[in-house]
């Protein structure tokens, strides 16, 4: 899929996997470098992601020219919530890499709009809907959500339906803020239905020639 | 490369200090020639623009969000409310995603359907597009010429689907339902007739006087500052990258086509819209190819665990009317992975990131909007430029807001 440079990858020891993926494992602050559905994915240490990121675009083994996607995804759950996703497109090797930081709620990201300028408004939209702040972003405003908006709505703790709505008010003839009424309690089903993860039904042991035998 | 040459004239009205008169106008979020919700602040000096500033999110309605509450299915149709000018493509992008991340293939009819509407959708959205460019700069008989044309291949999108915009057409593991009888004879029949409309359309406009002067070294962008911006699509081929997935990074049937990719030069509005132009000819050649390569066979893949059964079969088989109830309540469950897919739409590539936990509902999935990118660069683009300029801009970049604000 991807010949990259032979001649870098070279001097990289002998490395029984591809050439690129032991010159990306050889860059300073990849943590681990993975191939995911065919899709490589390099995981970086959140200190060092404007130099990682900066080599990625200017070096011409990796020469990925466009990042074509910056987003968040949450997972509550863990110390440092956040990953940040970046996709990356290499026009002239047509290549793709994913590269992805973690964070949490406090901790700055290094911003990227110095190397790609296009990825500003996603930056903006991470801020906006997850809360992350980025290091040297110029523009901190909300993007996608209301002016004025409160809480970051794409964090797994944000309810679906949010805390307020709109309506118009017919005394004050505009549009006001409410709380969110809901005439019937929000409902969200888990599937998760025995259908498939039962495995063993009651009374299948009888069918078993060693349960049987046991007893 | 030229990327150098971008030239900002001051324009001055004669007799006048355009250094006095510095204000801030407020265009939208009502306005015809915003093609949406867009609410631009421009910053004039005089008539000249010296700062756009694009506040979007006024169409946000949290698309991302909602499909982390829907099963895979249930989510298909929020794609079409993204780009409604082509929402096929739009499906196909999800669809791609989901059946990689179930490593599942799609039968060679269904595969062809797919590239056979995403083409169509292809010169769905171009005519719409090219001629609401021509309405912006004051051409009014194309819009009109054109919408008449969109009305044909909208009756495809009905015949196969039931509904003209709103598809739902692509699903996880092929489509919903074949070509009804005729169709495809139908769409010969179009493909026919449909080069010479495109001939009349460039005769009215390529060599129009007012067009070319509204269009031409307006909004130019260099390659390298296109490339940085995340350009993608005709507004990437404009400024001289002959980039294009169906050719790079094919998929479903893409790779066995045979189509040219035109590629502009000086990536200013004229060349946007050239290159529109030009990929519908070369869409419909590759509808035609599509029709002519056909096989017959299934259009989904024949797993009932991901498709439904078939209505008839539903009435007599008992396992046919579980498997049914089942995906329509509960769904189907993706493998825990993750995957960026993406697809040349017509505005350039639209991709989905997609985590799945498993379950039968997506983790994450991220809608990477090409219009987010393209209208981020009207700052860029229409610096310099006249007022009036900033609006042809906006038109030659094709942008609908459904997409860019999710």
């Amino acid at each position: 899929m991807t010949d990259a440079q032979d001649q870098s990858a070279g001097t990289v020891a002998e490395a029984p996997v591809d050439p690129f993926e032991s010159a990306l494992r050889a860059l300073d602050g990849v943590r681990d470098v993975s191939v995911d559905h065919g899709e490589r994915v390099v995981r970086a240490a959140r200190g060092s992601l404007a130099d990682l990121m900066r080599t990625l675009r200017g070096d011409p083994r990796f020469a990925f020219e466009q990042c074509m996607d910056v987003c968040g995804v949450d997972w509550p759950q863990r110390a440092e919530r956040f990953d940040i996703v970046y996709n990356l497109l290499s026009v002239t090797r047509n290549d793709r890499l994913r590269v992805i930081v973690t964070t949490d709620e406090a901790t700055p990201i290094s911003s990227v709009t110095a190397i790609w300028p296009g990825t500003a408004w996603w930056e903006r939209e991470v801020f906006d809907l997850f809360g992350v702040i980025f290091d040297g972003l110029a523009d901190h405003r909300r993007i996608v959500t209301d002016y004025g908006f409160e809480g970051h709505p794409l964090r797994k703790d944000f309810p679906l339906t949010g805390y307020v709505e709109l309506r118009y008010d017919e005394e004050q003839k505009r549009v006001v803020y409410g709380k969110v009424a809901l005439t019937q309690e929000f409902r969200s089903f888990d599937f998760l239905s025995p259908w498939e993860a039962m495995t063993t039904l009651p009374g299948d042991e009888k069918a078993d020639p060693k349960a049987g035998s046991k007893a | 490369m030229s990327g150098t040459m971008r030239q900002i004239v001051p324009v001055t009205a004669p007799g006048r200090d355009s250094q006095l008169e510095r204000h801030t106008v407020n265009v939208g979020p009502q306005h015809p020639a915003t093609h949406g919700v867009l609410r631009l602040i421009l910053e004039l000096e005089g008539e000249t623009v010296v700062r756009a500033d694009p506040h979007i999110g006024l169409l946000h309605r949290g698309t991302e969000k909602l499909i982390e509450y829907k099963s895979y299915l249930q989510a298909v149709p929020y794609f079409d409310r993204l780009d409604y000018v082509s929402p096929m493509c739009c499906e196909h992008a999800f669809a791609l995603a989901t059946e990689k991340l179930l490593g599942i293939t799609v039968p060679e009819r269904g595969q062809w359907i797919r590239v056979l509407f995403s083409e169509i959708t292809r010169v769905l959205n171009h005519l719409l597009t090219v001629v609401h460019l021509a309405l912006d700069v004051g051409a009014q008989s194309p819009s009109l010429w054109g919408y008449e044309e969109r009305e044909k291949l909208l009756t495809f999108h009905e015949a196969v689907s039931g509904a003209r915009f709103h598809a739902n057409y692509f699903r996880p593991g092929g489509v919903s339902k074949d070509l009804p009888a005729g169709l495809a004879e139908e769409i010969w029949a179009w493909s026919e007739s449909f080069p010479k409309f495109l001939d009349d359309l460039q005769n009215l406009l390529n060599e129009n006087r007012i067009f070319r002067q509204r269009l031409v070294d307006v909004g130019i962008i260099s390659a390298e500052d296109a490339l940085g911006m995340g350009f993608s699509g005709p507004n990437l081929r404009a400024a001289g990258v002959a980039w294009d997935l169906r050719r790079t990074q094919p998929y479903d049937k893409y790779s066995e086509v045979e189509f040219d990719v035109p590629v502009g030069r000086h990536g200013d509005c004229f060349d946007r819209y050239l290159v529109r132009v030009r990929e519908m000819g070369e869409s419909v050649k590759i509808i035609r190819q599509a029709l002519k390569n056909m096989p017959e066979g299934p259009v989904k893949v024949q797993d009932n665990k991901i498709s439904p059964p078939k209505r008839a079969e539903m009435k007599r088989s008992m396992e046919a009317l579980i498997h049914h109830f089942k995906l329509f309540t509960e769904g189907y469950h993706v493998p825990a992975g993750a995957t960026y897919t993406a697809v040349e739409a017509p505005k350039g590539e639209f991709g989905v990131y997609l985590v799945a936990d498993g379950t039968n509902h997506p983790y994450r999935c991220k809608i990477r909007a090409t219009g987010f990118s393209h209208l981020q660069a009207i700052d860029l683009m229409s610096k310099g430029h006249l007022l009036a300029d900033a609006i042809a801009v906006l038109g030659s970049i094709d942008i609908v807001f459904g997409e860019v604000d999710r």
